[in-house]
């Protein structure tokens, strides 16, 4: 291909032929380095008139092997020496003092303050809200019907098939675990109140909450976060239009109504999958099981499971949007939010569910 | 190498099809090395769309795109790698890494060699940052906090970073102040001498197009309608370059 470079010492003088080009240099870079190494050139004479091109990745070569100075004594030509001065000019680049790496107690700290301010802006989403909702009261005609309704179809009518999948084998798997252990006791009816409680009580609310923060709230997040990095948000602004009324709050009315929607109906498919267990396994009649099922299971638990759904889809899209909005207009921050975001939300979740459940505990537990 | 005789890029008989539509239908455009070619034609007439086939990013629906005397498309994987490594792209839009500072993205291209030490590294960053008048300071920003012409020439540092044969410049000069514009054609025409750099450079600017091109391509009814020396082609009465003539006075008046 091109001449590669050539470097000869010569009665005293050093003389540099070929093409100094980065591109030349790379496939003979170490004997090149080995030739250049030592500093015994430096004080050399040195011959560039036969160098056809010398681009500036070899510049920066030169003049390092110079030491940072003119040799004494330098043939070269008028182009070359331009691309040698370009290098020259450059003052020795500093050394980045590497940042000082932190004590556990700094990082704790750190971590603590991030997280009182991931508190005071969801408080303050929050209260934007609030704002936001009071404006649409008095403005009835600015509520964004049709993002509500594009979220809705997007968080709740497309996630049935996998709500009602997951939650199938989850009602066919607890009644078979159930079943296997109420055969030893003789105890095989009270399969329905086991599966009644725990499914419409607490697995089903929950399953969706995982299943719909990592469907929908990274969805969104990521949606927010890309229109934060494209400007788009920006762009909103700039035409006068509201960014937490026609971005955020759509989702928040949106997933805040599906979720009841989404839990009853994995719930009821998670029952049904229960029932099919418990009919192969313990020859359990339908009829039997649906009949027995009001009486088990008081109303309160449905209750119960429905307010969870709408507080849990609250919360997932309420923490999805905060941390939509802090993305920064980067691809790396992008990531790590969604991330955070889906972690926070399923986390949160379980919390808010510990919380109902020691504040209901005594709601809705059959009297036998 | 350097001899004018060999042609970097050939096309011949190009068709570009996106989605039903020709972008280009029968193109012919053959660039010699140490050209530099100003490429000109309206908005949407497929400028862009030209240097996305020449770097291979789109596959000809008819003809061939020749580069360094290779068909890309047919090349092997490795070769095709080695090819792209000789030339630099500018893209429109910057396209630069945006979870990177500026000095890693300038950086990236040379790391990639994986035979360069850190401060060899660092100082032809900072080289290259000073080639289009940034300060090393500005390495530690990220792409976000970047003006608009700001990114163009941090962009066409990261361009220049492998000192390449071929650059490829969508609109180098669209953002940048006329000084700028100005010390940016003087740099490449510098870089042009010294290195025998090949460039083919989409452009809107006249002044720009006067300093620099050595070639001015045409990019009209889906293919190239004029290609020549600057002079000749800006002499000639092709409506389009009549046009891009009279709009190009007015705004460098
Ligand atoms: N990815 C794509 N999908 C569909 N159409 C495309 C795509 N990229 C380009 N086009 C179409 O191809 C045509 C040429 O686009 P191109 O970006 O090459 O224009 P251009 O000459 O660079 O214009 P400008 O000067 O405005 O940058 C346009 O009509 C555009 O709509
Ligand atoms: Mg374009």
């Amino acid at each position: 291909m091109s001449p590669s470079p050539r470097l000869q010492v010569e009665s005293g003088r050093v003389v540099l032929s070929g093409e100094w080009t980065l591109a030349a240099l790379v496939p003979q870079l170490r004997e090149v380095e080995a030739q250049l190494a030592g500093g015994r050139l430096a004080g050399l004479p040195w011959d560039l008139s036969s160098v056809s091109r010398l681009d500036s990745a070899a510049a920066v070569l030169l003049w390092r092997t110079w030491n940072e100075s003119w040799p004494r004594d330098l043939v070269v030509s008028e182009m070359h020496r331009r691309a040698l001065e370009r290098a020259a000019t450059m003052a020795p680049a500093a050394t980045v003092a590497a940042s000082p790496t932190s004590g556990p107690v700094v990082r704790l700290g750190y971590l603590v303050l991030a997280l009182l301010d991931n508190l005071r802006a969801l408080i303050i989403l929050y209260g934007q809200m609030l704002l936001d909702l009071g404006h649409l009261v008095l403005h009835p005609s600015e509520i964004p019907w049709r993002e509500i309704a594009a979220n809705i179809y997007k968080a709740g009518a497309m996630a049935l098939p996998v709500t009602a999948l997951v939650g199938f084998l989850i009602g066919v798997t607890i009644s078979y675990l159930s079943a296997l252990q109420l055969r030893n006791f003789g105890a095989d009816v009270f399969i329905v109140n086991i599966l009644g409680i725990s499914i419409i009580r607490e697995l089903g609310p929950v399953l969706v909450a995982v299943l719909v923060a990592g469907r929908s709230g990274s969805a969104m997040t990521a949606q927010i976060g890309v229109m934060r990095v494209t400007e788009e948000i920006d762009a909103l602004s700039a035409m006068g239009v509201s960014r937490s009324i026609r971005v955020v709050l759509p989702k928040l009315l949106a997933l805040t109504a599906v979720m009841p929607l989404l839990v009853l109906w994995a719930s009821a498919i998670a029952l049904l999958g229960g029932m099919v267990s418990a009919l192969l396994q313990l020859g359990i009649p339908f009829a039997y099981f649906v009949e027995n099922l009001q009486r088990a299971v008081p109303v309160a638990n449905l209750v119960i499971g429905l307010g969870k759904g709408l507080v849990f889809g609250f919360i997932i899209a309420w923490v999805a949007c905060h941390f939509g909005l802090r993305v920064k207009p980067n691809t790396e921050s992008l990531s790590a939010n969604t991330t955070t975001s889906v972690v926070t939300a399923i986390t949160l979740v379980i919390l808010v569910d510990a919380v109902f459940a020691i504040m209901t505990r005594n709601m809705g537990i059959p009297q036998l | 190498m350097n001899g004018a005789t060999s042609a970097v890029v050939e096309m011949r008989g190009l068709s570009t099809l996106i989605g039903d539509r020709y972008v280009h239908r029968d193109l012919d455009l053959r660039v010699m090395a140490g050209q530099i070619v100003g490429l000109i034609g309206g908005s949407g007439s497929g400028k862009t769309t030209l240097l996305r086939q020449i770097l291979g990013l789109l596959r000809p629906a008819a003809g061939s795109v020749n580069l360094f005397g290779e068909d890309l498309a047919v090349a092997h994987p490795v070769a095709q790698r080695a090819m792209l490594r000789r030339l630099g792209m500018l893209f429109q839009g910057g396209a630069l890494f945006s979870a990177l500072p500026v000095f890693d993205n300038i950086a990236f291209p040379l790391r990639e060699l994986k035979c360069l030490d850190d401060d060899w590294i660092r100082r032809l960053v900072h080289l290259k940052l000073a080639m289009v008048e940034l300060e090393p300071g500005h390495g530690k920003l990220m792409p976000a906090e970047l003006s608009g012409g700001m990114v163009k020439r941090v962009a066409l540092a990261r361009a220049l970073a492998l000192e390449p044969e071929l650059l490829l410049l969508d609109e180098p000069t669209a953002g940048l102040d006329p000084d700028r514009s100005r010390s940016f054609a003087d740099l490449l025409r510098e870089l042009q001498r010294e290195l025998g750099l090949t460039v083919i450079m989409v452009t809107h600017d006249l002044d720009t197009l006067a300093r620099l091109a050595t070639h001015v391509a045409v990019l009209a009814e889906q293919r190239i309608v004029e290609f020549g020396p600057l002079a000749d082609v800006m002499a000639g009465d092709h409506p389009l370059v009549a046009a891009f003539r009279g709009g190009g006075q007015t705004k460098v008046l």
